[in-house]
């Protein structure tokens, strides 16, 4: 954190002076482990063990929040029959069809309270339906209703209490010690801090980046974090939390209002072929009127932003132009369409602001697949990497693209800076703030607002005329905004159609100020429902900036955050069930007898009148349906969920798998990975044999990557600035002494570090920061590498890119690629450059007998003996 | 020397010396007229306006000082409740992301083959990306799925990008798109 | 008498009612997270040139190296293993057990009553120091006493500064500081400059061939603003205030370590009594000064001249009063 969110740490300096402790768990000793209390080194990708340990500790020796679990999460819920765990079937779920590689989450359902009936998801009763992770927002799964059965005593051995205890059991302290390489006397250290700091008077906070989210099972290491936070009751509560701290300046915003293939705005999914042919199917799919909470009200999301977007073609008669949107046929990642690419499949493609020939996994296959367009448009500040790639690019130097022959037309187009433009970011804690504009763009520079209306303008008008149904979403796509004299579109007039307003009723024209006004009738338009109230009373909420000192530590008066002002969610978990604070310490948002409503130092995250001691009615559907102690608003069942019965494509509960590449075999099952994770068997994306198979000893190494404080991702907002290159000028890897020792290594010498896919050069810094670790019985050393430089020649330092290193799996729920556990083989010195680069990959490869489907074959576990298995002890 | 030139006799440093009791003549007694006029370079800002930090997600405030159009000055603003006035280094370099000469602001073009880049006039390059744009859009347009499903979209376009630039910006980018019926739209957040 | 050395308090006081009280760093090193934010506010608000020759120096994270012409503070990463950790808990130790005025009061032996863990912290085996190091500011400043043109001067804020205007760049202050932070920003000292004059990023080299050194953002302070680097600092490792406010802080904090078991904390320039008269910058450190490129025992080479120049006095005296007995006793003969 210290490392890559300096200023945020400042939080984290404060509360260490008032006595906070601070554990940095990390493989490598970085700068935030030089001010924490304690580093604890782990081998990379062996997160799971190590947290699910903690939920054991947690479980087996009573230290859970007792009234918190109970009242707040699932842990009374019982779950189907059917469900068989992972410890029993060697690492799978049930459920797993070998097929497809995918879950059917039938079995994982919850019993309902009428019947013997599953509560699944609606939409999936039919045999043969798959988890799909690509229709699900953030609310996601969603359950039929919400009249589930319970044990409140905890005993039942189907409820997810017991589930979880029995999960875990095996994940022990000795486990830790033999998968993570971390000793008995530091998860001690871990696991008592922990835990004396959690309860009524304290909370404890996890702070996590993208160490734990590029993995194979990324989404699941979060998972992992978020059962032990809700069994220490550390969820909703001031100080506690698992705090997401993310990169990029609104990279929370660009999922709320997102540029992915599979959402549109406020987390609604992007439809699906057959699936979705009606509005009704797709808002019935995402939430069904009988379950708890706020997503029994998706229709009226989705018709106020079809309304905001095709204006008076949205009709009732049309399904307010439902039609209009484009349906997914499974996934289109960012690395789908990269082998679509390479197919020459795509023609055009657009690069906003992002250096993915440096910054994304396998840079080669980045590169080459550019390559294939007919066109590029590169929009950013410096002539990046990924726009100069035809002529300065290491397959140019290679060999393997000569210039004269790539087709691909470039177009480079330079972006205005944040100093050039007006508009919001939303930074990490879904802090919405507005950015006034100080100057004019220079030259030819634009921003993304001129350029996209622009270009969305000329479109309009060449299809003007056109009577083709295709055209039609294009021909009533409201697009008139006002712009200023140089062109640019009034970017406060795009954020009012974001927060929405009256279409039609006596209010007609003025801006909603809460998304629980939304109507599915049409009667109001707003292009994203969780947003709505940014500009509430027609004010840019977003541009508030009462200074804090001014202020209560909340600062609700500085800027806004989403959901209407909220700054801790699900904050109703901060009282107890019946209301009140559960410490005066701890006191945040609390339940006022006399005023009959919620009130606090924040916005209440729940229905303010609601009182602590009402029943749940499984009648009514929606908000109405909560129970007083339902804090979870956004889950179909108002509670934390331990167990997610569904919404996880790879399992209810999170179970450790060695990384796809990965020098040891798994201490825990037979199944070696991930076996639902997403693979690209080709040849330009060939995987190192991992422990369990011949040739993994060619690349017997671990290599991590990651960030400096100097830096900036791939580096085009930092390698082109004179005072940040001078700060760290060079690529390196950083290594052990003892490995050092071992492979031949000089300090500050060169090293040449080898995968399957690429090898590339760097400078070595020998360091105790990075210690080799004993697991499995074996000295396990791992090689650090920053990951900003790139080949090129226009940026102030230039060095090989460690992305050219990593392989494509992804995990499956979300489709990112695992980039922070991979296997290596490390030479001392520089390495070879154009075709003698080629010859020395491929020998290595050759050494180790890598075909396409080395590391791809998914199912390591007998199928049969394992549903065998199931007969047995079911 | 130069500086003797612009001190006028009542100036001369011994005399200041004796008049102002700096007896060493290290303090008051040698200042020059411009040290003596010594202000803040951002003094000469016609404007400055409040803006946020545009690399990581903590959202640091800013200050962001102008002069004739141009940007002459970056810090932190101290009534940022999140960030109380301080910057990491790539905060505090953020006046060289938008003075920097590594920066390109001129639309560049690579025709098919060529060896060079070569210049382009912006309403020439945004009719050429549109006419592209479409008939890309043309080309892998798909109505329907095998069995007959609507699909509405193309798969001829894709687009990367989306955690560097605005809220507003973002939802033009999924709005133009969607209604073009590109569906490959992606960006950091998944990478 | 004319005082030989400048007395700093005259000097300042002499600016009239522009006069303030001394104002001064305190930079507290135990929370200094490395992160370089000083480095680069600090050439963004003075528009210092990049000045490194853009490989890696070999030096942990370190890649600036010193404080010099273009770079006016400069972060230091120290790696330290477990055995260096103690020698340097001990060394600290020591200083307290004699008494030493720069570390502040020995630790009380009654626990603190606001719940902090006083338990010594787990980073035995091995630790990363980083301290962001600056001119010092020093009450007794070499570079100021033998500036031949006036150039170097006190400043109403008790600090000291290069007027560009007036140095003529005859590098005396060079050998006059005892810290070796103030040198000439010319050609030879901007490394490789030839080479980026032909780059796209050479950039305009202001001052050149004048004495460079941090003006402790003397064009800040006269406006009421704090110096770019204390500003900027994430943790608030460099602080800035009050001389007197500052010392006492650090005097706090070192006590407040000293007493979670951190006896290796130690102050630097906080004693008024050393070679230079103490700082203006006062450090806490984690270990010898030494071992951040700090010298142990700074003196001020000046600092010797009233004694020099009594000693030369007293032997004119004497040997006037050689002649003039010469004389009589000549006249005796």
């Amino acid at each position: 954190m210290a490392e890559c969110h300096p200023v945020g740490f400042q939080w984290v300096t404060e509360a260490k002076k008032r006595g906070a402790r601070i554990i940095h768990v990390d493989p490598r000793f970085t700068r935030t482990s030089a001010v924490a209390d304690k580093h604890i080194a782990l081998r990379a990708g062996s997160d799971i063990v190590l947290l699910g340990a903690l939920v054991n500790y947690v479980l087996s020796n009573d230290l859970y929040f007792k009234e918190y679990v109970r009242h707040y999460t699932n842990a009374a819920t019982i779950v189907s029959e059917d469900y068989r765990d992972a410890e029993d079937l060697d690492g799978l779920f049930s459920g797993y069809n070998p097929e497809d590689a995918s879950y059917d989450p039938t079995s994982w359902s919850y019993h309902s309270r009428s019947g013997q009936e599953k509560v699944e998801e609606p939409g999936t009763e039919a045999e043969g339906e798959y988890a799909e992770p690509e229709e699900y927002g953030a609310g996601g799964p969603s359950l039929k209703h919400a009249d589930l059965a319970h044990d409140d005593t905890l005993e039942d051995p189907n409820c997810v209490f017991q589930l979880l205890k029995r999960h875990y059991a095996r994940y022990t302290p000795e486990m830790v010690e033999e998968a993570c390489g971390i000793s008995a006397e530091d998860f001690a250290y871990l696991a008592e801090s922990m835990t004396q700091n959690s309860g009524r008077d304290r909370t404890t906070a996890f702070c996590y980046a993208v160490g734990w989210t590029q993995h194979a099972q990324g989404a699941q290491f979060i998972r992992t974090a978020a059962i032990l936070q809700l069994l220490l009751g550390n969820m909703g509560r001031p100080g506690g939390g698992i705090i997401a701290l993310r990169g990029h300046a609104t990279i929370q915003g660009c999922t709320d209002i997102p540029t992915l293939f599979n959402l549109l705005p406020g987390y609604l999914p992007m439809p699906e072929a057959g699936e979705h042919n009606t509005l009704q199917d797709y808002t019935g799919a995402i939430g069904s009127r009988l379950q708890k909470g706020f997503w029994a009200n998706a229709d009226a999301y989705t018709v106020s932003l079809l309304k905001a977007w095709f204006g008076d073609a949205a009709q009732e008669d049309n399904d307010y132009a439902f039609g209009y949107l484009p349906r997914l046929t499974g996934a289109h990642g960012t690395y789908q369409t990269l082998e679509r690419m390479l197919r020459d499949e795509v023609d055009g493609y657009f690069l906003v602001g992002q250096n993915p020939a440096v910054g994304s996994a396998n840079g080669k296959m980045q590169r080459l697949a550019m390559s294939h367009l007919k066109w590029l448009v590169v929009r950013d500040f410096s002539l990046i990497e990924s726009a100069t790639w035809w002529k300065d690019g290491p397959e140019i130097e290679s060999g393997e693209l000569r210039t004269e022959d790539i087709e691909t037309e470039v177009f480079f187009m330079p972006a205005a800076n944040h100093t050039e433009k007006a508009g919001s970011f939303t930074q990490t804690q879904r802090l919405v703030q507005w950015r006034h504009q100080a100057v004019n763009p220079p030259d030819d520079a634009q921003s993304e607002l001129e350029f996209f209306h622009e270009l969305g303008k000329r479109i309009r008008a060449r299809l003007a005329d056109s009577d083709d149904p295709r055209d039609r979403p294009l021909q009533a796509l409201t697009w008139d905004y006002p712009t200023d004299e140089h062109g640019e579109p009034d970017a406060e007039a795009v954020l009012k159609e974001i927060n929405g307003s009256y279409v039609s009723g006596p209010d007609q024209g003025k801006p909603l100020s809460a998304f629980t006004q939304m109507r599915a009738d049409g009667s109001t338009a707003g292009g994203c429902w969780i947003y709505t109230g940014i500009f509430a009373d027609g004010v840019n909420q977003a541009a508030r900036r009462k200074p804090g000192q001014e202020q209560d530590e909340t600062a609700a008066e500085w800027a806004w955050a989403w959901p209407a002002n909220r700054r801790i969610l699900y904050n109703r978990a901060s009282a107890d069930p019946e209301g009140k604070p559960w410490s005066d310490r701890k006191k945040y948002i609390w339940w006022d007898e006399k005023e009959e409503r919620w009130i606090g130092k924040d916005v209440p995250d729940f229905p303010v009148k609601l009182a602590p001691g009402t029943k749940s009615d499984p009648e009514a559907g929606g908000p109405e349906a909560l129970a007083g102690d339902d804090p979870f608003i956004m889950q179909a069942d108002g509670k934390g969920w331990l167990f997610a019965p569904s919404g996880m494509v790879d399992g209810p509960m999170p179970t450790h798998y060695e990384p796809p590449e990965s020098p040891i075999d798994n201490p825990l099952y037979g199944q070696q990975s991930n076996p639902a994770r997403i693979v690209f068997p080709r040849e330009d994306n060939f995987l190192a044999p991992s422990s369990n198979q011949p040739g993994s000893d060619v690349y017997p190494y671990i290599f991590t990557t990651y960030r400096l404080t100097e830096h900036h991702t791939a580096g085009g907002m930092s390698r082109f600035l004179p005072y940040l290159s001078e700060l760290q000028p060079e690529m390196f890897c950083e290594v052990s002494p003892e490995f050092a020792e071992l492979v031949g290594l000089e300090n500050y010498g060169w090293a040449t570090i080898i995968s399957p896919r690429s090898a590339i050069e760097a400078k070595v810094l020998v360091t105790d920061r990075v210690r080799p670790l004993t697991v499995g019985g074996r000295r396990i050393h791992q090689v650090g590498l920053p990951y900003h430089w790139g080949t090129g020649t226009d940026a102030v330092v230039e060095g090989d890119a460690a992305n050219d290193l990593l392989g494509i799996t992804l995990d499956p729920n979300v489709q990112i690629q695992g980039s922070k556990a991979a296997q290596c083989a490390v030479e001392p010195g520089r390495r070879p450059h154009g075709k003698q680069l080629l010859e020395l990959v491929e020998q290595y490869r050759r050494r180790a007998g890598i075909t396409v489907e080395t590391g791809n074959r998914r199912l390591t576990v007998p199928y049969g003996e394992s549903e065998a298995n199931t007969e047995e002890e079911g | 020397m130069p500086f003797m030139a612009r001190i006028t006799p009542l100036e001369w440093p011994v005399l200041r010396q004796l008049r102002s009791r700096d007896s060493t003549g290290r303090g008051a007694a040698v200042t020059s007229k411009k040290t003596r006029a010594t202000k803040p370079r951002t003094d000469d800002a016609d404007k400055v306006v409040q803006s946020i930090c545009p690399y990581c997600a903590v959202g640091c405030g800013q200050k962001v000082y102008a002069k004739d159009d141009r940007v002459i000055h970056i810090e932190g603003d101290p009534d940022s409740p999140i960030s109380r006035g301080r910057l990491c280094p790539k905060g505090a370099a953020s006046e060289q992301l938008v003075n920097s000469a590594g920066r390109q602001t001129k639309i560049l073009y690579r025709a098919p083959h060529s060896r060079e880049w070569e210049a382009l006039d912006k309403d020439r390059a945004l009719d050429m990306i549109a006419d592209r744009f479409l008939e890309a859009r043309r080309r892998y347009w798909q109505d329907e799925d095998e069995h007959g499903n609507p699909l509405n979209r193309t798969l001829g376009v894709a687009s990367l990008g989306g955690a560097t630039i605005d809220n507003e910006e973002n939802y033009l980018i999924k709005k133009l798109f969607t209604a073009a019926g590109a569906v490959q739209i992606e960006n950091q957040a998944r990478i | 008498m004319v005082s030989l050395t400048e007395d700093p308090r005259r000097s300042s006081e002499a600016h009239g009612h522009r006069a303030q009280a001394r104002k001064s760093f305190f930079t507290d090193t135990s929370i200094c997270i490395g992160c370089k934010a000083c480095e680069v506010a600090c050439k963004e608000w003075n528009r210092n040139p990049q000045d490194g020759d853009l490989e890696l120096l070999e030096s942990s994270y370190d890649n600036t190296g010193a404080l010099g012409a273009n770079t006016w503070r400069h972060v230091a990463f120290v790696e330290q293993d477990q055995e260096r950790i103690e020698t340097a808990r001990e060394s600290g130790r020591q200083l307290v057990d004699l008494g030493m005025p720069s570390v502040g009061p020995p630790p009380s032996s009654s626990a603190n009553g606001n719940g902090t863990d006083t338990k010594l912290p787990d980073t035995n085996e091995f630790r990363w120091l980083m301290s962001s190091d600056v001119c010092k500011h020093c009450t007794h400043a070499g570079c100021l006493d033998v500036c031949p043109t006036g150039a170097l001067y006190r400043t109403e804020f008790g600090t000291v500064k290069v007027q560009e205007d007036i140095c003529n760049g005859c590098g005396t202050c060079v050998g006059g500081c005892p810290f070796g932070v103030i040198e000439r920003r010319d050609e030879g000292i901007i490394r490789a400059k030839t080479e980026r004059n032909q780059s796209k990023y050479a950039q305009e080299i202001p001052n050149e061939g004048t004495a460079n050194k941090c003006t402790f953002c003397h064009d800040r302070l006269v406006d009421g603003q704090t110096p770019a680097c204390a500003q900027t600092c994430p943790t608030t490792s460099i602080k800035f205030g009050e001389h007197t406010d500052m010392v006492s802080q650090a005097r706090e904090r070192v006590a407040q370590l000293h007493q979670q078991g951190m006896t290796e904390a130690r102050l630097y320039g906080a004693n008024p009594n050393d070679g230079v008269g103490g700082t203006g910058s006062v450090f806490l450190l984690l270990d010898e000064p030494e071992v951040y490129g700090l010298p142990p025992d700074p003196r001020v080479p000046t600092k010797d001249l009233p004694r020099m120049y009594k000693q030369t006095a007293m032997a004119a005296v004497g040997m006037l009063a050689a002649v003039g007995a010469s004389f009589v006793l000549g006249g005796r003969r």
